[in-house]
Order: C-alpha cells, then sequence, then structure tokens
C-alpha cells in the first residue's frame, strides 16, 4: 500500500541546513498498521507529514497505492491518504460547526455538497447525529478527536495516517479512540502510519514496529517481539525499559 | 437520498435566522454583565435614533439664523443656549449626529474590508507579496492623516467626502497589520493543514479558514478606531476642511464658538460635550465587543 524507498527530509539551507529524516525506506502493506516510535525531534512526525503531503521538502520515493506522488498533491493523490492530528484542539476549525468540519472536505475536492453525509458519519464514529449543530468548544477532547477521524474519512481515503492521535487525551479516552481506531480498519480494511512514543499504544494497535533514532530507523520489531519485548538494538531496549517498568 | 438533501436545503434559511437570534441573544446576556460597555452601547443607540429622527426631534432649524437672539445662555428655550447667528446649539448638535455617524460609518465601510485584504494576503501569501505589501502599508503608515487630509482637501476642495477620502486613505494600514499577524498565527494551525490536505483551494483557505478568525479583532480594532475617527473628522471640521458651513458640524462649531469662549461658554463647549461622549461611547463599545468576540479573552 504504501511503498517508500530513501526519503531524505531537510530543513534550512547553507551553514543552517539540517538533514532530519536521512534515507529511509519501508513499505507498509495493505491493512496493516505500522508503528513508528521515537523520541521528541527524531523525524516521525517529519516522515509522517511527507506521506501525507504537508511537508514538500523530502527527497526520495514514495508510492501510495502503487502510484507514485508528488511533492505537489494533486487532488486525486491527497484523497489517497488522510491524516488524524495530534492536537483535536488545534485541528478543528474553532468557528466552523461539527456538521461544516464534516461536509468540508467533500466540497472542497467537489464531490458533492455532503451535508447528507454529516448524520452516517458521525455515527460511524459514536457520536449522536445531533452534534452536527454544535461547535467544537462545545466538545471534549475525544469526542473531538473522533470528529478529526470522522473527517479524515469522509473523502474514503484507503491510508490513515495518525500523528500520536491519542497523546492529547486522558488514559481513558485514549483506549475508546484507540478501540474505534480499531474497528474502523477492520470495517473499512485501511493501512494505518501511527506515529507515537507512547509503546504501550503502539503495541496495542501494530503489527510492526520501526524504531526511529536521529532521522534513521534502528530497529524492526514485529508483533511477536513486541510482546516478548525483544529487541535487536540498545536504543530501542533502553526505550522498552523506560516504558515498561 | 435526493429528499433528504433539498428538505435539508429548504430549512436551512430557517436554521439560520434561528441560529443568529440565539447568538444575538448570547451577546446580549454577556453584555448585561458589563454595565460600563452597555453605557457604551446604550448612548450609541441613542445617537443612531438621533441621528435617523433628527428632523422630528430637533426643537429649531438648524441653518435659520435669528440674529436678535444670539448667543443666549441655555434655558428652557433653548437647552444648549444659542450661537452667533442666533440658531438653537441643540438643533445643530442633533443634525451635527448625522455628519458624524455618516462619516464614521463611511470611514469604516472603507478602511475594515481594505485594511482586511491586505492583511490577510500579506499574511496568506508571505514571501515577496508580503514583503511589498507590508512595505507600503508601512509608507502609507507614515504618513500623518491630518496633513494627508489638508492636502487632498487643497487638492480637491474641502467637504465632508474630502474628508472622508482622507480619513479613510491612512486609517487602512493599522487593520492591515492586525490581519496580517492574525493571518501568520492561523496560517500555521493544524485545522488549515488538515484543510490543505483535502484540497481546499487557496482562495477557499483564505475566506472560510482565515478570514473568520480575523473579523472578531479586525472589529474590535474598527470599533476602536471610531473615536479617532470622530476625534480627526472634528480637527478637520475646526480647520474648516471638513464639512462646510453651514453644516452643523461638531468640530466646526467648536471653532466658530471659539472667539466667543470668555464671555459665552456654551457656543463652544456643548459640541465638546458631543465629541467627548460619541468617542468615549465608541471607546467603551469597543472594549465590551473584544470581551464579547474574543475567544481569548471569552475563556478566562
Amino acid at each position: 500500500m504504501i511503498e517508500v524507498s530513501n526519503l531524505s527530509v531537510s530543513f534550512g539551507s547553507g551553514e543552517a541546513r539540517r538533514q532530519v529524516v536521512q534515507g529511509v525506506s519501508f513499505v507498509v502493506g495493505k491493512g496493516e498498521t505500522l508503528g513508528i516510535v521515537g523520541e521528541s525531534g527524531c523525524g516521525k512526525s517529519t516522515v509522517l507529514r511527507s506521506l501525507a503531503g504537508l511537508d514538500r521538502h523530502w527527497e526520495g520515493d514514495i508510492r501510495l497505492a502503487g502510484k507514485p506522488v508528488d511533492r505537489e498533491r494533486s487532488r486525486e493523490q491527497l484523497k489517497l491518504a488522510q491524516m488524524v492530528f495530534q492536537d483535536p484542539y488545534g485541528s478543528i476549525h474553532p468557528r466552523h460547526r461539527i456538521e461544516r468540519v464534516l461536509a468540508e472536505p467533500a466540497r472542497a475536492m467537489k464531490t458533492g455538497d455532503g451535508w447528507s453525509r454529516v448524520a452516517p458519519s458521525l455515527e460511524q464514529v459514536g457520536l449522536p447525529a445531533n452534534f452536527a449543530e454544535r461547535f467544537p468548544h462545545e466538545l471534549s477532547g475525544g469526542q473531538r478527536q473522533r470528529v478529526a477521524i470522522a473527517r479524515a474519512l469522509m473523502l474514503e481515503p484507503e491510508i490513515l495516517l495518525l500523528d500520536e492521535p491519542t497523546s492529547a487525551l486522558d488514559v481513558s479516552v485514549q483506549a475508546e479512540v484507540l478501540n474505534l481506531l480499531s474497528d474502523l480498519r477492520e470495517e473499512r480494511n485501511l493501512t494505518y502510519v501511527l506515529v507515537s512514543h507512547d509503546l504501550s499504544v503502539i503495541a496495542h494497535m501494530c503489527d510492526r514496529v520501526l524504531v526511529m533514532k536521529d532521522g534513521t530507523f534502528v530497529d524492526e520489531l514485529d508483533k511477536g517481539a513486541l510482546e516478548k519485548g525483544e529487541t535487536h538494538h540498545p536504543y530501542s531496549e533502553q526505550l522498552f525499559e523506560a516504558s515498561f517498568l | 437520498m435526493s429528499l433528504a438533501t433539498s428538505a435539508g436545503a429548504g430549512s436551512k434559511p430557517g436554521v439560520f435566522l434561528l441560529r443568529i437570534g440565539r447568538s444575538l441573544k448570547n451577546a446580549l446576556t454577556k453584555l448585561s454583565r458589563e454595565p460600563v460597555g452597555l453605557f457604551g452601547f446604550i448612548v450609541l443607540s441613542i445617537l443612531i435614533v438621533v441621528a435617523i429622527f433628527a428632523p422630528l426631534i430637533a426643537p429649531y432649524s438648524p441653518t435659520t439664523q435669528n440674529l436678535p437672539n444670539a448667543l443666549q445662555a441655555p434655558s428652557w428655550e433653548h437647552w444648549a443656549g444659542t450661537d452667533e447667528y442666533g440658531r438653537d446649539i441643540l438643533s445643530r448638535l442633533i443634525y451635527g449626529t448625522r455628519i458624524t455617524i455618516q462619516t464614521v460609518l463611511a470611514v469604516s465601510l472603507i478602511v475594515g474590508p481594505i485594511g482586511m485584504l491586505v492583511g490577510i494576503v500579506a499574511g496568506f501569501v508571505g514571501g515577496r507579496t508580503d514583503a511589498i505589501l507590508m512595505r507600503f502599508t508601512d509608507i502609507v503608515l507614515s504618513f500623518p492623516s491630518l496633513i494627508l487630509a489638508l492636502s487632498f482637501a487643497a487638492a480637491l476642495g474641502a467637504g465632508l467626502e474630502t474628508a472622508i477620502i482622507a480619513i479613510s486613505l491612512t486609517g487602512w494600514p493599522p487593520i492591515a497589520r492586525l490581519a496580517r499577524a492574525e493571518t501568520l498565527i492561523v496560517r500555521n494551525t493544524d485545522y488549515v493543514a488538515a484543510a490543505r490536505l483535502y484540497g481546499a483551494s487557496p482562495l477557499r483557505v483564505l475566506f472560510l479558514y482565515i478570514a473568520p478568525m480575523c473579523i472578531p479583532s479586525v472589529v474590535v480594532r474598527l470599533t476602536l478606531n471610531m473615536a479617532g475617527i470622530i476625534l480627526t473628522a472634528a480637527a478637520l471640521g475646526f480647520l474648516g476642511l471638513g464639512a462646510q458651513p453651514p453644516a452643523p458640524e461638531w468640530g466646526a462649531m467648536i471653532s466658530s464658538g471659539r472667539q466667543y469662549m470668555l464671555d459665552n461658554w456654551w457656543v463652544a463647549v456643548m459640541p465638546g460635550i458631543a465629541i467627548l461622549l460619541t468617542s468615549l461611547a465608541f471607546n467603551l463599545v469597543g472594549d465590551a465587543l473584544r470581551d464579547i468576540l474574543d475567544p481569548r479573552h471569552a475563556r478566562s
């Protein structure tokens, strides 16, 4: 579903040039959930933003659903992958009602008026249909994140990019949102790339995990290794010890 | 499905009106918690009513001279006294609200959209466009508005329209700067990133995502500016460059009353009080609007 080869991202130019991602390659199969874990600033969010098409500084080769995508995405390419952001308080327009938030993707893409699909999409993420009338500030963090997920699914993408989707939520709500994501994945056969620094979230959701440090992948763990706490690199061992103790 | 959508479209205007009513009610409840702002709103509404119904309210004609009656002190007959031509000052003040409100509205309607457009385009497009637009704004900002108005009046002839154009020309840069600053913040938010991800065109992002976030602070700034506009208009009138006599412009009234200041204080003081009250009301309303419209204030 996703093929990335030799992806490098650098910001700035001349003296100030900093290479944030250094030639990483990975493949994600259809229906698979890939986790990327690492400390703050290791470049994991940058990889995700390059996949989504938000960062345009990347070099290398990205293929989504078999087709190579450009730095400047066309509408067709944008429809392949949508993103759920970390902070549900910042990712929804504070002056748009929920119905507008959910109708906007279809309206912006000019694929129908979008209003008629608001109610079913709210129900799909477990929210009552009358929430359409509300403003974002009348919703809790978990409810907002559900709205953000519903919005990302409005264009029916095959890939969902999740940038720490639960780190701004408290623990009980985290589990609900993660379960919702798992259910949606099974229902729609979605492919996820989940970025997080929380290993328990990763272990709960992912089939495979890449451990990232200083712009490169230092370790790859599959489900079995995750459960047993098996690691192949001192850094990932450190990471595991820090989170499971 | 088509039935559902048409029903939805049919009820849209009704829903819209209902929502407007609800948010108005909300705003009024918030306003009632701020007595000072409420006072400002009341003064302003009275001014607007007075301006609309001036011919019905004014006890005398604002321009008919009555020389035997000149320079009468305030009395039951002439609440605010009479001026050097025997005209009733209260009537002139009442008609003067028309000129003042007209100036303020015209300037705000010109300055608001222009300033906002320049600001959000500069902030959103960035790069060279931003540099050119903002340097241009800086240049305009460095013109003293009164001097520009003077030269304008010299070129086009003195009059209310000239005054309005001159004040507008120098009035938009602060609005543009404010809108640009807001745009720079909003441009980098996640909801704009999300909009780019679902293919919203730059124009769509500009008008549906960024502009609504700038409007509250621009409205607040405009309202606070109105006090300044009144003062500049009065200053122009005082210098004889605003509305021309015999039009009852407040600044011009002070100017002519200045000669009789020592013996007949009311000729200059009454229009002074009118200017003071009006600009004070605009300032109070601006402050109250900030508390009501600005989400950052509302949260605290």
